[in-house]
């Protein structure tokens, strides 16, 4: 295992290529091409806007403007549900590299990740554009943990896609299940409704399982409110998933042999 | 340069889990009966490898034969490392490349140049080497024009030309090539083969895995046979493949019996030989009568009264048998039964290609046998002193039948005999021949 993980560095230059393929390979052929990575969040905030100021107006003083606070949520769970969703496939997708050429398949799940996260980076202007626009901007020394909570998110979701991705092979209904389960976890994080609800309160001893609360939430804090609150469970989900991401590679690699066959 | 091994293969057992059912079992229910675990551990297996050693050389060429599913690619797969074996050890010295699914990493969305930059990666170049070798690939692949459109808009001669182009300027010290030079036309197998030469001559080791054997008898140093993921033979090509013919030459014969037997025992559930009113009409007329004749199926008729009970085809030796080599000796050997006394019968027969074409038909009436009596049992042997005929599947057609034409037993199309032969050449016959030039005409033989 601990040779594999070597080897997974070496492959970075692999991963680069892949990733910018994929980048290329998505908007090849459309006109706007890469212009859509913005074009794509930046509707979706006009679309927010628009309901939650005009026909669903917000009634919580503290989430205002509310497609601004909407939108600090948003954008990292986009980036996570998408890399779930994309590649629980990834390995079945690719099963012409793993069968016939020699090939790390870790590395399929986790240009998935990548991919996305630089989707999410595309999207990052736009709700900083849209920041200064409505005259809200984060507070400066939130705004540090911001590559932290970026940082954090990465590790615990490449711990995530591995296994998602490694059982996927054998099991191949949980494309489907992941699907109906995302929307699921979407309502149970905190992200169209802020955390300090009575709703949340009264619930907080579930809220607190939830791995992506304890990312949201400090992605609120760090951009949109004027506290940040919790650093520490954000780290304690750091060094969870440290851990998660050894325990998942490691399952990876034992079932890696199986995929060739399986696939 | 052609010292120690570059490849070695000890002991090496490949068992192939079949998880079987598996593919179709949810997720549910694995969860409910808490079997996750136990239903990744496999339920049937399949020996895909058993045992299997060899070494090929460094700088050698080395072949390796075998049917289809005798574990050949599993071989390869383990020799590159895409599988691990499940028994054994697999050690390959340098840099190795396999062409085994070309092309198998192209995104059809994106040009060929950046396939070709990806691919290169995967294979394990650096993104420098690729920049220089690029200009070689998209000239051996004969992309130049076509290099920036993506490769979804490609021939699958254009995609397999680029995958192979990338594979072999990887510039690897082991070059693994499982059946690939069926790509692209006559004019690209040929540029392929000058690659290879141009590796064996650099002193680079090559595993081919191939069903042309000429190829295997013309480039290898060694060969291996697999059968069954048993190794069978190794050593000097000529060698092994010609254990390998005869395995399958057996395999063949016995398949072709097989045929043989189904075909009578089709006839024998119809039997009942009706005296067909027409076969008098065809025999009116001695032209159009085995003309129509050779148009139907396979079958057998005729009024009874004389029967053929048993068709026997031997070699030389007076082996039976159903598989012969051209230019030998066969006896087509009938046993027959007549119900009583006759004096009016003609014995024929008939080969015919797989096409259809009559190769060879004759009878006693046609070779001015008269017929003076028969009588009881009886054996008539058609012997062909050298079966001049061409490589391929014959069949025949026996009869026993009235000098008119009219059929006592008529077996058509019945029994089948494949004619095998080393040289390829082409048509029906093979007539006794050889070659003679002048002596400003030089040329050498190569098969002796």
């Amino acid at each position: 295992m601990w040779h594999n993980l070597a080897q997974l560095v070496r492959y970075r230059g692999l991963i680069q290529s892949l990733v910018a393929r994929e980048l290329k390979a998505r908007y090849r052929g459309s006109v706007l091409g890469y212009f859509w990575s913005f074009v794509n969040p930046l509707l979706l905030l006009g679309i927010y806007t628009f309901v939650f100021s005009t026909i669903m107006k917000n009634s919580e003083p503290r989430t205002e403007p509310y497609a601004v606070f909407m939108f600090c949520g948003i954008l990292p769970w986009t980036w996570f549900a998408s890399s779930m969703l994309e590649a629980s496939n990834s390995l079945i997708a690719g099963g012409n590299l793993i069968k016939k050429v020699l090939f790390p398949a870790e590395v399929l799940p986790i240009v998935s990740v990548l991919a996305n996260m630089v989707h999410f980076f595309f999207g990052l202007p736009i709700l900083f554009g849209f920041m200064i626009a409505r005259g809200h901007l984060p507070h400066f020394p939130g705004v540090l943990w911001f590559p932290v909570i970026v940082l954090v998110q990465l590790v615990f979701t490449v711990a995530c896609v591995l296994v998602l991705s490694a059982l996927t092979v054998h099991f191949r209904d949980l494309r489907d299940l992941l699907a109906n389960l995302i929307t699921l976890w979407f309502f149970a994080t905190p992200i169209i409704y802020p955390y300090f609800l009575d709703g949340v309160k009264n619930y907080i001893g579930y809220f607190k399982w939830n791995p992506m609360y304890h990312l949201i939430v400090p992605y609120q804090e760090s951009l949109f409110f004027d506290t940040f609150g919790h650093a520490r469970s954000l780290l304690i989900l750091g060094g969870a998933s440290v851990v998660f991401f050894l325990a998942a590679y490691w399952l990876f690699d034992r079932l890696r042999d199986s995929f060739a066959e399986v696939v | 340069m052609t010292t120690g091994a570059a490849i070695e293969l000890s002991h090496v057992t490949k068992v192939y889990r079949r998880f079987s059912g598996k593919q179709f079992a949810t997720l549910k229910s694995a969860l409910l009966q808490r079997s996750i675990l136990r239903d990744l551990q496999p339920k049937e297996t399949f020996l895909a490898l058993d045992d299997v050693s060899f070494t090929v050389p460094k700088g050698s060429t080395f072949g390796v034969i075998g049917r289809n599913g005798s574990g050949k690619s599993t071989a390869l797969k383990v020799i590159a490392g895409i599988t691990k074996p499940t028994g054994g050890s697999v050690a390959v010295q340098g840099r190795i490349s396999a062409l085994i699914e070309l092309g198998a990493g192209f995104h059809p969305e994106i040009s060929g140049r950046e396939n070709v930059f990806i691919n290169g990666i995967m294979l394990g170049l650096t993104k420098r080497e690729i920049h220089e070798r690029f200009d070689e690939i998209v000239e051996f692949a004969e992309l130049k024009d076509f290099i920036d459109a993506p490769v979804k808009t490609y021939s699958s001669g254009m995609y397999m030309r680029l995958g192979f182009a990338v594979a072999i300027h990887v510039n690897p010290d082991v070059l693994l090539v499982d059946e690939v030079l069926a790509v692209g036309d006559e004019g690209f197998t040929h540029k392929c083969l000058d690659k290879f030469s141009e590796f064996k001559r650099r002193g680079k080791t090559i595993l081919l895995v191939t069903h042309s054997l000429g190829l295997v008898e013309r480039f290898c140093d060694d060969a291996v046979w697999l059968d069954h993921g048993q190794k069978l033979a190794e050593g000097d090509p000529k060698r092994v493949i010609g254990a390998y013919l005869i395995n399958v030459e057996s395999a063949e014969e016995g398949y072709l019996a097989e045929t043989d037997a189904r075909a009578q025992e089709e006839v024998a559930v119809v039997e009942a030989p009706p005296a067909a009113p027409d076969a008098g009409a065809d025999a009116a007329g001695p032209d159009s009568g085995p003309q129509n004749m050779f148009q139907a199926n396979e079958g057998r008729w005729g009024s009874g009264g004389v029967a053929i009970t048993g068709v026997t085809l031997r070699d030389a030796a007076g082996e039976a048998g159903h598989v012969f080599q051209s230019g030998e000796a066969m006896t087509v050997e009938l046993a027959l039964k007549a119900e009583r006394p006759c004096d009016d019968f003609v014995f024929g027969i008939a080969m015919f290609n797989t096409d259809g074409t009559c190769v060879y038909g004759t009878n006693t009436d046609i070779e001015k046998y008269d017929a003076d009596e028969l009588s009881g049992e009886a054996a008539v042997r058609f012997v062909i002193e050298a079966l001049d005929l061409v490589e391929g599947t014959y069949k025949l057609d026996v009869a026993v039948h009235k000098k008119d034409g009219a059929p006592y037993d008529y077996h058509r199309l019945l029994y089948t005999f494949r004619v095998k032969s080393r040289t390829k050449d082409a048509g029906l016959y093979r007539p006794r021949h050889h070659w003679e030039f002048s002596p400003t005409a030089r040329l050498t033989r190569t098969d002796e």
